[in-house]
């Protein structure tokens, strides 16, 4: 634990100013924060939307005709475009982000963070390109 | 142009104020003056009451640290001509307690800095007659960034996790303690693992990157923070696959 500064009586009557519970919409930066912590949640629900359709998928086929249809309801529609929105800034954000966690060396200098992030969009795109072909020609 | 403008200066008397209030001074517009300049110039000719900190004006010595239009902001490097036409609003730093208008109190920083042991920790020392320890330019390079930093606070003042829980470490000890885990000659990474490891350390950290962001010295204690994480999480996998031969 932190040791906490002790003082004697005769210090003076400190102003302590309180934290507002809405101190993240005092910056945009802190707003961006608070909806990439957020953007879990959405992540969380893409996860388990996923382990559902596995589910129906081992099922058989008239369950996973039923999932599909309770899939092209509007609110599921709107619930999952949104949550699709919040997964891709998750994913940009944290691409972005990962030069800051890692700082790697060649030579004596740290190399340029675009050397870091690329490789994140690169596998990105294959990995999105294999499951869309799976998908596709499957 | 106009050739004024106004400064509203936070103002906290302990004896008289129950809570800070603002008063509003008139100062020449200048585009050479930073809001450093416009203080001295109340203090001089206007209110000599207003009580701040300040030393060398040119963001070395890291005391003028406060809060300018709700930013934090070294004030000797931070340009009036940045806020025309005005008004300009100067604050003491956020999440210290206040002791008088634009003075914090800093002790608790003082402490956590010293927990962290900022300073080179040696298994055995050599003695003076067998000369420095030397140090190649790379080596030089691992930890320079971080150690930049002055100790001016604006990191802890734009920090949400130090402002709602005050038990955290904060960003500018755990740079420098990584600055030294860095350094070559340094043999005290193990020493500090355990204070940084900790709840209140490394992992009280979410990584809002505000303290980057508002760095004077472009420390970058998020990146500090978030390169200890991994390489905590790196030993503690390795001591888990391998209990004796970690070390």
């Amino acid at each position: 634990m932190i040791e906490r500064p002790s003082y004697t009586e005769f210090h003076p009557r400190w102003h302590r100013t309180r934290v507002s519970t809405y101190w993240w919409l005092e910056r945009w930066r802190y707003v961006k924060f608070i909806l990439r912590e957020l953007t879990s949640i959405f992540v969380a629900l893409f996860v388990v939307m996923t382990l559902l359709q596995i589910r129906a998928l081992a099922h058989g086929p008239q369950t996973y005709q039923a999932f599909q249809e309770r899939l092209a309801n509007p609110l599921v529609l709107v619930l999952n475009t949104v949550g699709l929105l919040f997964v891709l800034f998750h994913t940009i954000t944290w691409f972005n982000l990962t030069p800051k966690a890692m700082a790697i060396r060649v030579g004596g200098k740290r190399i340029p963070d675009v050397l870091l992030t690329a490789p994140n969009y690169v596998a990105w795109v294959v990995v999105s390109g294999v499951v869309a072909w799976i998908v596709m020609e499957g | 142009m106009t050739d004024k403008i106004i400064l509203e200066v936070a103002r906290y008397n302990p004896e008289r104020h129950s809570e800070p209030t603002f008063d509003k001074y008139e100062v020449p517009f200048r585009k050479d003056w930073v809001i450093l300049d416009a203080l001295n110039y109340i203090k001089d000719r206007l209110d000599g009451s207003l009580s701040y900190r300040w030393s060398c004006r040119m963001g070395v010595c890291g005391s003028c640290g406060m809060m300018v239009d709700g930013e934090p902001k070294l004030t000797c490097a931070t340009f009036l001509s940045s806020y025309a036409p005005g008004p300009v609003r100067v604050e003491p730093l956020r999440n210290f307690p206040i002791v008088r208008d634009l003075v914090i109190e800093m002790t608790d920083f003082m402490v956590k800095l010293k927990k962290v042991k900022p300073w080179i920790v040696r298994k055995d020392e050599k003695p003076i007659s067998e000369g420095e320890y030397l140090q190649t330019p790379q080596q030089l390079e691992n930890y320079k960034q971080f150690s930049m930093c002055i100790n001016c606070l604006l990191c802890y003042a734009a920090c949400p996790v130090y402002g709602l829980d005050n038990l955290f470490t904060g960003p500018a000890a755990l740079a420098l303690a990584q600055r030294y885990n860095l350094d070559s000659r340094d043999q005290g990474a193990h020493e500090r693992r355990e204070i940084l490891s900790e709840h209140d350390g490394i992992w009280g950290c979410t990584f809002v990157g505000e303290c980057t962001e508002v760095c004077p010295k472009h420390v970058d204690p998020a990146g500090a923070i978030q390169q200890y994480k991994v390489s905590a999480a790196m030993d503690w996998f390795k001591s888990f696959v391998m209990p004796r031969g970690a070390e």
